[in-house]
């Protein structure tokens, strides 16, 4: 790996854990989809590169999934949905912004250090690309637990899938990655509808438990 | 046609016929011709998985019957015709009543095929990569079933189960990803390092530290889809709020599926010397899943969610015996696997015919149902009885098998197993007690019009096995619980 390559491709895979930073500390809904959209086009540009470097050509297919779908076509649609649905308000977190970015800073941590010493075998670009990608699942997961309302709930989802686009990019050579991009979009897609189509918004947003709780059984009773 | 290209045709079939079944249901609209070409599609399925055991094709780097999943696809088969029987008598009645139109059953049906098409595809894949597809397709379509009510309640549960089995796919994808990376340096870049033959052969030279990173990742995010506790919190909304068709085919068929994705994984640990044994990992899980099942199942009022408590804490039976591991064991475990399928689908037969004569799931309102229906409240006390492991059903003699095996290597965990059984037994037995011999309640006699020819089949196989295992199984099941190591 030439020095200028892997200082792109390791730039470009930071510039994703700064976005999901970025993700963490936003509170209004326009704001988050918008830096979503750039999360998204950051990842479209280091999955292209990824496909120059390594001579992959069905990584471009996945970059473009990337650009024209997640970095367009759903932050359209998540606008419209915020738009018609008249949610544009300042989202609340569970524990509060500052709590959540020391919690992201010890999630990224965590990342590396679990990451980087069991890669030791393989080339340098795979683990750095690895040990962020881990660092951007593990930031989504934390959106997602600490978010109630059901958009930045699924900004949080698309945001680990991300990652995942980005770790699957990463491993060189890996077979059926297009087809894995693609069997996500349409999961997102899905839940992008279905949003829209039953109208979730506020009282069954989230993963939080106690939330869903409320209608288990006491509400048929 | 030689043998091998019998088998491939067999595996041919088991992909098609759904897939192709699920694009022509799409246009039937009368839902009876739906129904049945929905029970022919399922029929024709099995008549393929019995072929394999006859005419096995040759492994490619995609599809792969080997002695492991053999069984499992035609159990799962077996279970999707007979369900498939089952839901035509059912959805005739929900047309009628109203709470679903011809509109919503053909794409019901089509649905019905499409889970079938991406279990058989789980099953059959010798390749992660495929397998994760799969059981995401698998996870798509039954989202869609749940929320097939449009009630609040139904698209809760829909909503609910989509983002944590998003969340699980996620995780197991990440994990798949690390296996490849593991597997690269070894085996070379490219489709040959996803092959899971090829994986397994090559295990032992794999990067250890990558392996256990991957299987807990793996372990996490299929046991989501398996219903492990502490990620099982979609299940039993999943399986109250749905069609009981879908209640059936997720507990029986489903979650076994999602398990056997596990296992495959265990087997590459396994393999592999330096890396971290699976075991323990599986065994607290299953444990957890067993006592927590066994606990939430005390005040549970729905009777489809009460069954999906059962689910759970019949998975972590199972997990549990293959955490332990060695050839009794996972003999427990696979058994079990079978026996926990076909009751649990008889249970959601006789459960949906249940729901729709007294129009409500709520047991406090269900009362005396072997004086009202006498077919019916029998069926729910022996699918009880069985589901609960008392003889002479066969899960009485897995769970047996599950808790001696315990006593004779690990006492001290033998100890929670048993707490949990009796715990669930216990429990299930006195919340049922009322449902078939309290006082019957005087509603309006609703007279049951549905086949329970369904639940007598696979009560009376699960019967048998209580007695009396053919010779093949027990020789597969020794073979296979060898394999699992």
């Amino acid at each position: 790996m030439h020095g200028l390559a892997f200082d792109i491709a390791h730039f470009l895979a930071g510039g994703m854990v700064v976005a999901s930073f970025l993700l963490l500390y936003q509170d209004r809904l326009y704001a988050l989809i918008h830096v979503f959209a750039l999360h998204s086009l950051v990842l479209a540009l280091a999955v292209g590169w990824q496909a120059a470097v390594q001579g992959a050509h069905h990584l471009y297919i996945t970059a473009g999934i990337a650009l024209v779908f997640k970095a367009i076509v759903i932050p359209v649609a998540l606008h419209r949905i915020v738009r018609r649905l008249g949610i544009h308000r300042t989202l609340e977190t569970v524990g509060g912004v500052g709590r959540d970015m020391l919690a992201g800073t010890g999630l990224v941590a965590l990342a590396i250090l679990v990451m980087l010493p069991v890669t030791t075998a393989a080339d340098a670009l795979a683990r750095e690309d690895l040990a962020f990608a881990l660092a951007v699942v593990l930031l989504g997961l934390l959106l997602m637990v600490t978010r109630r309302n059901a958009v930045s709930l699924v900004i949080g989802f698309m945001s680990l899938e991300n990652g995942l686009v980005l770790a699957a990019a990463g491993a060189r050579g890996m077979p059926l990655a297009v087809e894995i991009s693609v069997a996500f979009s349409v999961l997102i897609a899905m839940i992008v509808i279905g949003i829209f189509l039953f109208r979730i918004r506020e009282r069954f947003d989230s993963v939080d438990m106690q939330a869903m709780d409320t209608f288990r059984e006491e509400r048929r009773r | 046609m030689s043998g091998a290209d019998l088998g491939l045709v067999a595996m041919v079939v088991l992909l098609g016929v759904p897939a192709g079944a699920a694009l022509l249901l799409v246009l039937v609209s009368d839902y009876r011709r739906g129904a049945r070409l929905n029970v022919g599609a399922a029929l024709l399925c099995l008549l393929a998985a019995v072929t394999l055991f006859q005419a096995r094709p040759e492994a490619n780097l995609y599809l792969r019957v080997d002695d492991f999943n053999i069984y499992l696809i035609a159990l799962n088969n077996w279970v999707s015709f007979t369900t498939s029987v089952f839901s035509a008598g059912y959805i005739a009645h929900e047309l009628e009543t109203g709470r679903l139109t011809p509109a919503y059953l053909r794409f019901y049906h089509a649905m019905y095929q499409a889970l079938l098409f991406a279990m058989n595809l789980a099953l059959l894949a010798n390749n992660i990569g495929l397998l994760w597809v799969a059981i995401e397709l698998a996870t798509l379509v039954t989202v869609l079933m749940v929320g097939l009510y449009r009630t609040h309640a139904a698209l809760e549960a829909a909503w609910k189960y989509f983002i944590l089995g998003s969340l699980g796919i996620a995780l197991a994808l990440f994990g798949t990803i690390l296996v490849y990376l593991a597997a690269q340096p070894v085996i070379g870049q490219g489709l040959p390092a996803m092959a899971w033959d090829r994986l397994i052969a090559r295990a032992d030279a794999f990067d250890p530290a990558l392996l256990n990173l991957a299987f807990v990742f793996l372990l996490l995010g299929y046991g989501t889809k398996a219903g492990l506790v502490p990620l099982h919190a979609w299940l039993p909304d999943a399986h109250a709020e749905g069609p009981t068709p879908i209640s059936a085919v997720l507990s029986g068929l489903l979650l076994n599926v999602a398990l056997y994705a596990v296992l495959r994984f265990k087997m590459l640990m396994s393999a592999n010397p330096s890396a971290l044994a699976p075991g323990p990992l599986m065994v607290i899980l299953g444990l957890l899943s067993l006592l927590f099942a066994g606990l939430m199942l005390y005040r549970r009022g729905d009777i489809k969610r009460l069954f999906a408590y059962s689910s759970i804490e019949h998975m972590g039976i199972i997990t549990f015996a293959f955490g332990m591991g060695g050839p009794l064991a996972n003999f427990a475990g696979l058994l079990h696997m079978t026996l926990h399928s076909l009751t649990k689908s008889a249970i959601f037969f006789t459960v949906g015919h249940i729901s729709q004569v007294k129009g409500t799931q709520r047991i406090s309102t269900i009362r005396g149902l072997t004086v009202t229906h006498p077919t019916l409240g029998w069926g729910l006390v022996a699918g009880a009885i069985a589901i609960a492991g008392m003889p002479p059903f066969g899960v009485f003699m897995s769970e047996f098998l599950v808790v001696s095996s315990t006593f004779a290597r690990q006492p001290l965990l033998a100890l929670p197993l048993v707490v949990g059984l009796l715990l669930a037994f216990g429990t299930l037995l006195w919340r049922l007690h009322g449902v078939a011999f309290g006082q019957p309640d005087r509603a309006a006699f609703v007279p049951v019009r549905a086949s329970t020819l369904p639940v007598t089949v696979h009560l009376t196989l699960v019967l048998v096995a209580g007695f009396w295992l053919p010779e093949p199984l027990v020789a597969w099941f020794r073979h296979v619980a060898a394999l699992l190591g």
